[in-house]
């Protein structure tokens, strides 16, 4: 018997209905002692094939992905194929092991001979384990990790947690919500249900037990998982999404609150192909650009003249309007080969990331602004350049100072350690511009890692400790002439977004498909309600206390269905 | 036997795209084809494993060897995508 309802944390609004897809990782190592039945050719022969359909399951997926992903996955059906590995695989069964610990094996032999190797091939064990996991699940007759690749019907993806990688090929027309076990509202899961608009439930307990194919109605406000609903349920609750997907159409145009203090609300995008989406939701500009995606999965970083074509793409793209450019964040959850932290971190999050890094690697941080300076040219996007973990004024100073050497006049800094929230004054008097990094920000003040499931209460951009020092941060900005933007996924709760222009945020910046949520809920409150949101959530002891005060002060929101 | 001896030049060695291509390349022939770095024994070119578990880096010299009839032909292409920068 499995409950009917179990509840988490809502972390991407609208409702999702379809049956329970579990997201496999995890295929249990075979035993040692398993021996096949004596037949050592039919043995042979089902390897044979679990093998070669392995690697045409790597190669057709690399096709429908396309670009780089596509190497990467032919590169693993190679690998599937490769002749000393069934060489090897043979020689098992001929000894009597059977097919998936013959596989298991022969596999486990080149992966600790990449391992050992270090750096690049270190990373291809990864690869070789993956591949070990997909035949031996073949063999096994279990699930194949990874995602159905050619579902029947849309399917909500339940999972323990979600990772980057695991998203490569997900289709948003195919997932209706993801319902996780761990997570809190700024874990991967949560960021990437909010870029694709997918309604999500994340640090849902129990989530893990539900029977494959149970249909699943999920709420992703309200944080409500209904198993097996009856048809009455689900009605009502696609009829009130529909419902607050209507309201939401009906305003457009610039950000601006009910009396008309405006708002410019922008963009978070990861490259050239975020355009259309950030386009079509009315982006005023590009609040966020991260350029990671030049960056990751490559053994040397990219020439500027790799890196700028990708840069102007975006900048014509938004002509006319302002775009923030978020130089490389590398280090702690993203590292990167080419950028190698001196010595292993006991705290990546507390180590050499961001600016930090560049300190070590200026002549990295010099060939991406000399490709951002030669892409702005020749358009009329009005570039600012942003560096990620600034703590001190003096890290600030240097950073200006690289930016103007390159011809960029307009630097500013991510305020996202309390250090800088703190002596904010400080770094206004020798920056151009503020722009508050949540996720971070909240991981720092609260000192709870953003991807430690079990702290996920105490991610909370609610918490009154973080609205403190957002508020100290937008004052400071405010004192010197400075803008003081809000990119963190925060932004993209319209009751938060209320409150950060309660407390003097100027700019908001979130994933296209959260801008016309938070453009409806600012058109229905005046500046002063959300500056009556701001001083009651301030004035609230713990994250949901200040999270219910500040709703109260914004009654609009629950017209809209927020 | 014939053979050829090659300096990788490729900045990321017998690694990633050139591995994969050389592999590729020494799959189609109809005879065997073994690559050996000095000090170690001669593996077979045909596999991507053997090949990346050789970890060949940048300017280190390889052997590629093949006693066939036509092998000068295949070891000449397979001597030039090695060497390639």
């Amino acid at each position: 018997m499995h409950a009917d309802r179990l509840a988490g944390v809502g972390v991407s609004p609208g409702a999702g209905y379809g049956p329970a897809h579990r997201l496999v990782r995890d295929v249990p190592e075979p035993p040692r002692a398993a021996r096949h039945g004596g037949n050592a050719r039919a043995e042979l022969l089902r390897a044979e094939q679990a093998l070669e359909r392995v690697a045409a399951d790597l190669a057709a997926r690399g096709d429908q992905a396309g670009g780089e992903a596509r190497d990467v996955l032919a590169a693993q059906a190679m690998m599937a194929r490769d002749p000393d590995l069934a060489a090897r695989v043979a020689e098992l069964i001929e000894q009597g092991v059977a097919a998936s610990r013959a596989v298991f094996d022969a596999f486990t032999g080149y992966r600790e001979l990449l391992a050992a190797a270090g750096g690049y091939l270190a990373a291809r064990a990864a690869d070789l384990d993956d591949i070990r996991d997909r035949v031996v699940a073949a063999l096994e007759g279990l699930a194949l990790p990874g995602l159905p690749a050619d579902p029947a019907e849309p399917y909500v993806l339940v999972a323990r947690d979600l990772a980057p990688a695991d998203t490569v090929l997900l289709d948003p027309a195919t997932v209706v919500a993801f319902v996780t076990e761990e997570g809190g509202p700024t874990s991967h899961t949560a960021i990437l249900a909010r870029a694709l608009g997918v309604p999500a439930v994340v640090g849902c307990a129990g989530a893990g037990a539900i029977p494959p194919g149970t249909p699943l109605l999920v709420d992703g406000s309200t944080g409500v998982v209904r198993l097996s609903p009856d048809e009455d349920e689900v009605a009502r609750a696609v009829r009130a999404a529909e419902q607050s997907t209507a309201l939401l159409a009906a305003v457009s145009g610039a950000g601006a609150t009910a009396d008309g203090h405006a708002v410019p609300l922008l963009a978070n995008v990861g490259g050239p192909a975020d355009i259309a989406a950030a386009l079509a939701a009315g982006a005023e500009g590009v609040g966020l650009f991260r350029t990671e995606f030049l960056f990751l999965d490559r053994v040397d970083p990219p020439t500027w003249e790799e890196q700028q074509d990708a840069y102007r793409e975006v900048f014509e793209a938004f002509s006319g309007s302002r775009v923030i450019v978020r130089v490389l964040d590398a280090g702690a959850d993203k590292p990167l080969d080419f950028l190698p932290p001196p010595a292993p971190e006991p705290n990546p999050a507390l180590g050499e990331r961001g600016v930090r890094l560049f300190r070590r690697f200026p002549e990295v941080l010099a060939a991406q602004l000399e490709a951002l300076a030669r892409a702005a040219k020749g358009t009329s996007a009005r570039v600012q350049v942003m560096a990620p973990m600034v703590a001190t004024a003096e890290e600030a100073v240097w950073f200006g100072e690289a930016c103007r050497a390159a011809g960029l006049p307009s630097a500013g800094v991510m305020i996202e350690i309390p250090a800088a929230a703190l002596r904010a004054a400080d770094l206004a008097a020798v920056t151009g511009f503020f722009s508050i990094g949540t996720n971070d920000l909240t991981q720092y003040t609260l000192a709870a890692d953003r991807e430690a499931g079990a702290l996920a209460g105490l991610q909370d951009p609610w918490h009154p400790a973080v609205l403190d020092l957002v508020a100290l941060t937008a004052a400071a900005a405010g004192g010197s002439g400075r803008d003081c933007g809000v990119c963190g996924e925060a932004a993209a709760d319209p009751a938060l977004a209320c409150v950060f222009v309660g407390l003097g945020v100027t700019s908001l910046s979130m994933a296209a498909s959260a801008l016309p949520r938070v453009r409806a809920a600012l058109a229905r409150h005046t500046v002063d309600d959300c500056r009556r949101a701001a001083a009651a959530a301030r004035a609230a002891g713990t994250a949901s206390a200040a999270r219910a005060a500040a709703r109260a002060e914004l009654p609009a929101l629950a017209d809209l269905s927020l | 036997m014939a053979e050829r001896k090659v300096t990788v030049m490729s900045e990321v060695g017998l690694h990633a795209r050139p591995a994969a291509t050389f592999v590729q390349t020494a799959a189609q022939a109809p005879f065997d084809v073994t690559v050996a770095k000095f000090g170690v024994p001669p593996v077979n070119a045909k596999s991507i494993l053997s090949v990346l578990a050789l970890d060949v880096r940048q300017g280190e010299t390889i052997v590629i060897s093949a006693d066939a009839e036509g092998a000068d032909e295949f070891l000449d292409r397979l001597a030039a995508i090695a060497s390639a920068p």
